[in-house]
């Protein structure tokens, strides 16, 4: 039965986030179980034959991203999706996918960890997503969703990205994101990939034209290093042009929480707790964590009082945010671990106790 | 140029098309030069250089993208047949190979390889066995023979500390996938003939829809089994070849009757 567009339907985080991948034109996904994201693998398996693409169950993680590695290649949108432990199995490829300057888009459903740890929602790749993950100089370009709506936008959105910056694209949802059903509206309009442009670069025969190679090893230091100052400088576009993020209640805050996906959830919360006890509260929530909106913290620190950074992991984000606000405000966390999901209560007593400082 | 002179002059050998007329990095009595040029007069032949997909691997053979005419992809160590089945499953029209050592496709890469050879993917796959790993120094590799001294088995290869050598072709038999297996060697001027057929057969199992085929060849690493060329080949003619029989394990219905 095709699925209702253009109204309000209930749908599971990993079903949307497959939906998106398949709207977006993607006809390619590799990919091993792992929980908690198995309802995408399944989701491709069930409808990626009425679109005439390809569902490969592969052998492991590593063969799924290599084969994710062919696929973009031969000039595909190609997907691969994967939980914590299945991430780091692919980092590997993913170094070689961003060397080779290949388009793909990866979904993290982060799970708690380190090691085994569990299926319980967490943050704590965020590290690993963010400044490269594997081996080399490069960076992945991150999205992370906070609702269903968001997961399904911001997937279909890193095809895009991936395209466009021919640098592998990384959506970074966590178990909550992927199991929870929320309403949300599938637009009408879908990519048909015969539309997209031609990549010319890509291996798919050299039937009237000079060969391509695809290819990462560069044995001349020099010429290595060439390669590694290109794909930078479309690091150093993307943050003049892929910064998202979303502002709640700060234009009078003397207080900021900084959170991403379902932490900003709890932290939206205490927001409004906090400004119902009169302390004037805002949140800011980054969407691309990388490239970073550093900018925009900083300017943010310029106005409060103080910052707490809200996160599911132990002082990842908030590196990123101290680096950013450069001593101009006091940053504070507020981080649990191993899958735990802090309460609003727990935000908000640590909102009441930032410094009061002077008003600026 | 006069119709006599015509008649008298035709060209009897010449480097295929599909071969980039480049010098190769391999070192001298190193076999990789005859399986490369195997390879690329079957793409000759066949016609297949415009529309192929070859892919290196890591090893002594990571450069094999410079030497051929058609696309290539240089993949990570031990994933050719993965990143391989990446290309044939978004674009079956193309013809896809691979090209691996012993240690990529029979060590790190073991697993991508019996599961490609289980799922009967429809690729090429050229396995050179030269039983040590050339690029890194000429450490023991999966085919390393009992006895034999590497850098990592300077006392020769003790099977009970250092496990046993795996018979690549014999392993992956017992698979319904594989439409072609065959073991061959490139010692002399027969085997060479033999082994080119093999390619040949291995090549058409994929343009049939046939499944998984393999070709492992058994070949000389001079420099890391320090022996001159010569005898290299004769090494690998009494050592190897008792040891990995020369002949076709699985040959797929059609290509029964094809040369």
């Amino acid at each position: 039965m095709p699925i209702p567009r253009g109204e309000r339907i209930l749908m599971r985080g990993n079903e949307a986030c497959a939906q998106a991948a398949l709207d977006a034109g993607c006809r390619a996904f590799f990919g091993y179980p792992i929980t908690p994201q198995n309802q995408v693998p399944d989701y491709f398996a069930a409808h990626m034959t009425e679109v005439g693409g390809v569902f490969l169950q592969a052998e492991s993680e590593t063969a799924a991203i290599n084969m994710v590695y062919g696929a973009a290649s031969a000039g595909v949108r190609v997907m691969t999706a994967s939980s914590s432990p299945g991430i780091s199995l692919k980092q590997e490829g993913i170094s070689y996918l961003a060397e080779s300057e290949l388009p793909c888009v990866i979904v993290n459903v982060m799970r708690g960890g380190s090691g085994l740890g569990n299926i319980a929602p967490a943050q704590a790749d965020y590290f690993q997503a963010v400044k490269g993950g594997g081996h080399g100089d490069y960076r992945t370009l991150v999205l992370a969703p906070w609702s269903v709506q968001e997961f399904y936008d911001l997937t279909r959105e890193s095809f895009e990205i991936a395209d466009r910056y021919r640098n592998p694209a990384l959506v970074l949802a966590d178990a909550l994101l992927g199991q929870m059903m929320e309403p949300i509206v599938i637009p009408d309009d879908v990519v048909d990939p015969t539309s997209l442009p031609r990549k010319p670069w890509a291996t798919d025969g050299a039937q009237g034209r000079p060969r391509n190679i695809i290819n990462s090893l560069y044995i001349e230091a020099l010429d290595l290093e060439e390669v590694n100052l290109r794909i930078q400088a479309r690091y150093d576009e993307a943050a003049k042009n892929e910064i998202r993020f979303a502002e709640e209640n700060l234009d009078d805050a003397d207080y900021a929480v900084l959170a991403y996906g379902t932490a900003a959830r709890v932290a939206v919360t205490a927001v409004d707790h906090a400004r119902q006890r009169g302390i004037r509260a805002g949140m800011f929530r980054p969407i691309s964590l990388y490239p970073f909106p550093s900018r925009e913290i900083a300017a943010l620190a310029e106005r409060v009082k103080a910052i707490l950074v809200v996160e599911l992991s132990l002082g990842q984000l908030v590196e990123d945010v101290r680096l950013a606000v450069e001593g101009r405000c006091p940053v504070r966390l507020l981080g649990r671990s191993g899958g735990i999901v802090m309460t609003p209560e727990d935000v908000l007593e640590s909102i009441a106790k930032l410094p009061a400082g002077s008003s600026k | 140029m006069s119709t006599h002179a015509q008649n008298q002059q035709s060209v009897v050998f010449e480097r295929p098309q599909s071969l980039e007329p480049v010098r190769m990095h391999y070192c001298p009595g190193c076999t990789h030069g005859i399986a490369h040029r195997l390879v690329a007069e079957v793409m000759d032949e066949l016609d297949l250089a415009p529309r192929t997909v070859g892919i290196a691997s890591v090893g002594c053979s990571v450069f094999a993208y410079n030497y051929f005419t058609c696309d290539m992809i240089e993949a990570a160590h031990g994933r050719a047949t993965a990143v391989a089945t990446g290309v044939k499953r978004v674009r079956p029209d193309l013809f896809v190979f691979t090209y691996q050592g012993d240690g990529d496709l029979a060590s790190i890469g073991l697993a991508e390889t019996v599961h490609a050879a289980a799922r009967g993917e429809n690729i090429s796959v050229i396995f050179i066995n030269n039983a040590v790993y050339g690029m890194t120094g000429g450490q023991m590799a999966p085919t390393t023979l009992p006895g034999m001294k590497t850098s990592t088995t300077p006392f020769g290869r003790d099977p009970k500390l250092a496990g046993n050598p795996i018979r690549v072709c014999e392993m992956l038999s017992s698979l319904e996938g594989p439409a072609y297996l065959a073991r061959v060697t490139l010692t002399n001027p027969r085997q060479v003939r033999r082994a080119k057929q093999s390619f040949r057969k291995a090549f058409k199992a994929q343009l049939d829809g046939l499944g998984f085929s393999m070709v492992e060849v058994l070949s000389t690493c001079p420099t890391r089994w320090g022996m001159p060329p010569q005898k290299a080949l004769e090494w690998l003619e009494g050592n190897m070849v008792p040891y990995y029989p020369l002949k076709e394990f699985v040959v797929a219905e059609g290509l029964r009757e094809d040369t």
